[in-house]
């Protein structure tokens, strides 16, 4: 990969809850930033540029955020950027944070992403009737649940290993004084037992609404070596594809399958299984693991259920999958893909606390949005590539 | 070329904000007809408090109040006001600079016509006579011919308003009405709908069919233009039975959203079934449209009620693995 070596030197998150009624859209943001700028040692003084992301403005009803959160985000007399990739949009923020250090343009980079779904219904604002169009749209639930129908089919998976996933992350959150969720005693038997809602996708296998926000401290060379324990950015890697078109695999997209074969390459890895210690995969409903694992790469097409079921994906497993419990235990939307890469950073940085996967040195970062048409994923590691 | 199909479109929220400490003890103060600024690191008092200082980039802790009343320092004529603006009449926006404040603050002053309005002029809030903690509780401002007030009687105050209890959320009802425009496209498709006609396009590259057609195909990016009519018969490639209720949900569920590949048609569109149990559906089933009365028919997909099985064997999955 071209350009110059940055790595993570901070990270903040909120603890995710399903209402934060006691701080505004900004004061969330703060929270986030004042850890993560904490983290890193820096203050407001140091950064110079702010990169921030959101999910659509529908879920919240405010139109360009940005413009009013300008100076609770610290960016007054600094370059402000917004990014907008729908679900993904927390992934493909840190990258364009990323990419302004890499580029050589700025040193230090702030970049948050956040959600207040409690302010909002997001499944009415992915639903808005259309004119003409027949009126059977049912959410983000309602569009995936199609689709994980045919990795059903097509996979031959047992009926069975999207609860393993919901049973994993649950349990996993429970080690993440972060989470939103916390349902102890969640087993493979209690998550088959829960309601049908979007057939053949149950209660327990879906994502909370989140109220959360992410912030990360990107830093050039310099100041990262000065850094305690960095989490050197290897590869980023981003690609989208049409929501739909004649032909395209919605199961096992080609955005994503090329968006990984380029990060695998950029970061030098040839047996991801193998060479990667942790993944913070975005999963917001569970079948979305095994469908991921292989559209990543980690398996052949077909088997990622396997991986799966043989309990690889465990905490104790060789690679574990959403250590910190995953968008399935905390899903403020705008910010799940930076979570994802904050996480895989705690984890090469050995910061991830009860959830740290032993001897980890390389994690990935994943995150999709829209249609399942925008990837965003980067590797991390605890030296520098 | 026809004019294209349009349509009305309202998209409404009632969105809740929570305001958090600063702007909650602003709001609170204005249900007590107390207006309160805050101090920055520089000194300035600014109406309404920014949640954190610009400066320094800390919470704003110090909330002071200042008149309900103050100066024009700039404005504008609004001769045709629209909905859900302060006044229902022709009014001014006004920048105000209310005493003991060194920023402006935006709103309107209700005067008879644009000659009554000059910069300079001496301002005073209206208040509402039902006060709630918002922002609405300024009704607007109007002339004032009272001196300039030299020292706000109340006392600073910290996080709350002086006498009144912080707000903590707001409902902020957003309305958004669209005229929605089908493509040159879709017009047509929609328009032989409401002929009982099902017309795609072809790919002249790659030679797919589109239903409903596109303006470009999304993998070549050129035009399609050739017409195929379709049959309106088909095959569910994969499907979802919604058990959810949801707010604007128009169908009761539960029902089955299916994805319906028409014969001949080269991707499939989303539609609902009907006429067998909803878990006795699945991927493979042949279907047929059931269309509603003639007399209903406009141009909608609408026009089409639902699917419903034909009494045809299943497809092979070889013929619908492709379109998944």
């Amino acid at each position: 990969m071209g350009g110059q070596r940055a790595a993570v030197i901070g990270v903040g998150q909120t603890h995710h809850r399903a209402r934060r009624e006691d701080v505004s859209i900004a004061g969330l943001c703060r929270e986030a930033i004042d850890r993560a700028l904490a983290d890193a040692g820096v203050g407001f003084d140091d950064i110079d540029a702010v990169v921030v992301g959101k999910a659509p403005d529908l879920f919240e009803g405010v139109m360009m955020p940005e413009l009013y959160l300008a100076e609770a985000l610290g960016a007054a007399g600094k370059p402000l950027l917004r990014v907008h990739t729908a679900g993904s949009v927390g992934g493909s923020t840190a990258i364009v944070a990323a990419s302004l250090v890499q580029a050589g343009v700025h040193k230090r980079v702030l970049t948050v992403a956040f959600e207040k779904q409690s302010e909002s219904n997001a499944m009415w604002a992915l639903s808005v009737p259309v004119p003409f169009i027949m009126p059977v749209h049912a959410g983000a639930g309602g569009y995936f649940a199609p689709h994980v129908r045919s990795y059903i089919r097509r996979s031959g998976a047992p009926a069975h290993v999207g609860a393993i996933v919901a049973a994993k992350d649950r349990q996993n959150a429970l080690r993440n004084p972060y989470a939103h969720l916390r349902n102890e005693g969640t087993t493979v038997e209690s998550v088959l037992e829960s309601q049908m809602l979007w057939d053949p996708i149950r209660y327990d296998e879906t994502c909370p609404s989140s109220d959360g926000a992410c912030a990360l401290v990107i830093a050039d060379e310099d100041t990262a070596r000065a850094a305690d324990s960095p989490a050197w950015i290897h590869a980023t890697a981003m690609r989208s594809e049409p929501t739909t078109a004649a032909g395209r695999d919605q199961v096992n997209p080609a955005a994503g399958r090329e968006a990984a074969a380029a990060l695998w390459r950029d970061a030098g890895i040839t047996d991801p299984l193998e060479e990667i210690d942790a993944a913070e995969i975005y999963v917001p409903f569970s079948w979305f693991e095994p469908m991921w694992l292989e559209n990543l790469g980690f398996t052949a097409p077909g088997e990622g259920w396997k991986l799966t079921e043989s309990g690889a994906t465990a905490l104790d497993g060789t690679l574990p999958v959403n250590a910190s419990g995953g968008v399935l235990s905390s899903n403020p939307i705008g910010a799940s893909g930076m979570l994802r890469f904050a996480e895989a950073a705690l984890q090469v940085r050995g910061r991830a606390g009860e959830h740290q996967v032993d001897g980890c040195r390389r994690a990935l970062g994943h995150a999709y949005g829209g249609g399942s048409q925008f990837f965003a994923m980067w590797v991390v590691g605890a030296e520098p590539i | 070329m026809a004019e294209t199909l349009q349509a009305p479109i309202t998209v409404s929220f009632d969105y809740t904000r929570s305001t958090g400490p600063v702007l909650g003890a602003f709001l609170g103060g204005l249900r007590d007809r107390v207006v309160l600024g805050g101090r920055t690191s520089d000194g300035r008092v600014v109406v309404p408090p920014p949640e954190f200082d610009p400066a320094t980039h800390e919470q704003v802790s110090e909330l002071v109040p200042v008149a309900a009343e103050g100066e024009v320092v700039s404005w504008t004529w609004v001769p045709e006001p629209v909905a859900a603006q302060p006044l229902d009449r022709p009014f001014a926006w006004v920048l105000v600079r209310l005493d003991g404040a060194d920023s402006t603050f935006l709103h309107a002053l209700d005067v008879a016509s644009a000659d009554d309005v000059e910069t300079g002029m001496r301002v005073r809030v209206r208040w509402a006579d039902e006060r709630a903690g918002a922002i609405t509780d300024i009704a607007c401002f109007e002339p004032s011919h009272a001196p300039p007030v030299e020292e706000v009687a109340q006392q600073p105050s910290r996080n709350q308003g002086a006498g009144g209890e912080p707000v903590t959320g707001v409902v902020t009802p957003v309305a958004l009405d669209y005229t929605y425009a089908a493509s040159p496209e879709e017009s047509a498709f929609y328009r032989a709908l409401a002929d009982g006609r099902v017309v795609g396009q072809r790919c002249p590259v790659c030679r797919k069919v589109y239903v409903p057609p596109r303006g470009a195909c999304p993998v070549d990016g050129v035009p399609t233009t050739e017409e195929v009519e379709l049959p309106d018969t088909g095959t569910v490639t994969t499907f979802c039975i919604v058990n959810v209720p949801f707010l604007g949900q128009r169908i009761q569920p539960p029902y089955v959203s299916a994805y319906v590949l028409l014969d001949g048609a080269d991707i499939a569109f989303l539609h609902l079934i009907q006429g067998i149990p909803a878990d006795e559906v699945r991927m493979g089933l042949r279907v047929r449209a059931v269309w509603r009365p003639r007399e209903e028919w406009s141009t909608t997909i609408e026009n089409i009620s639902h699917f419903e099985p034909t009494s045809e064997p299943d497809a092979d999955y070889a013929t619908i693995e492709g379109h998944l």
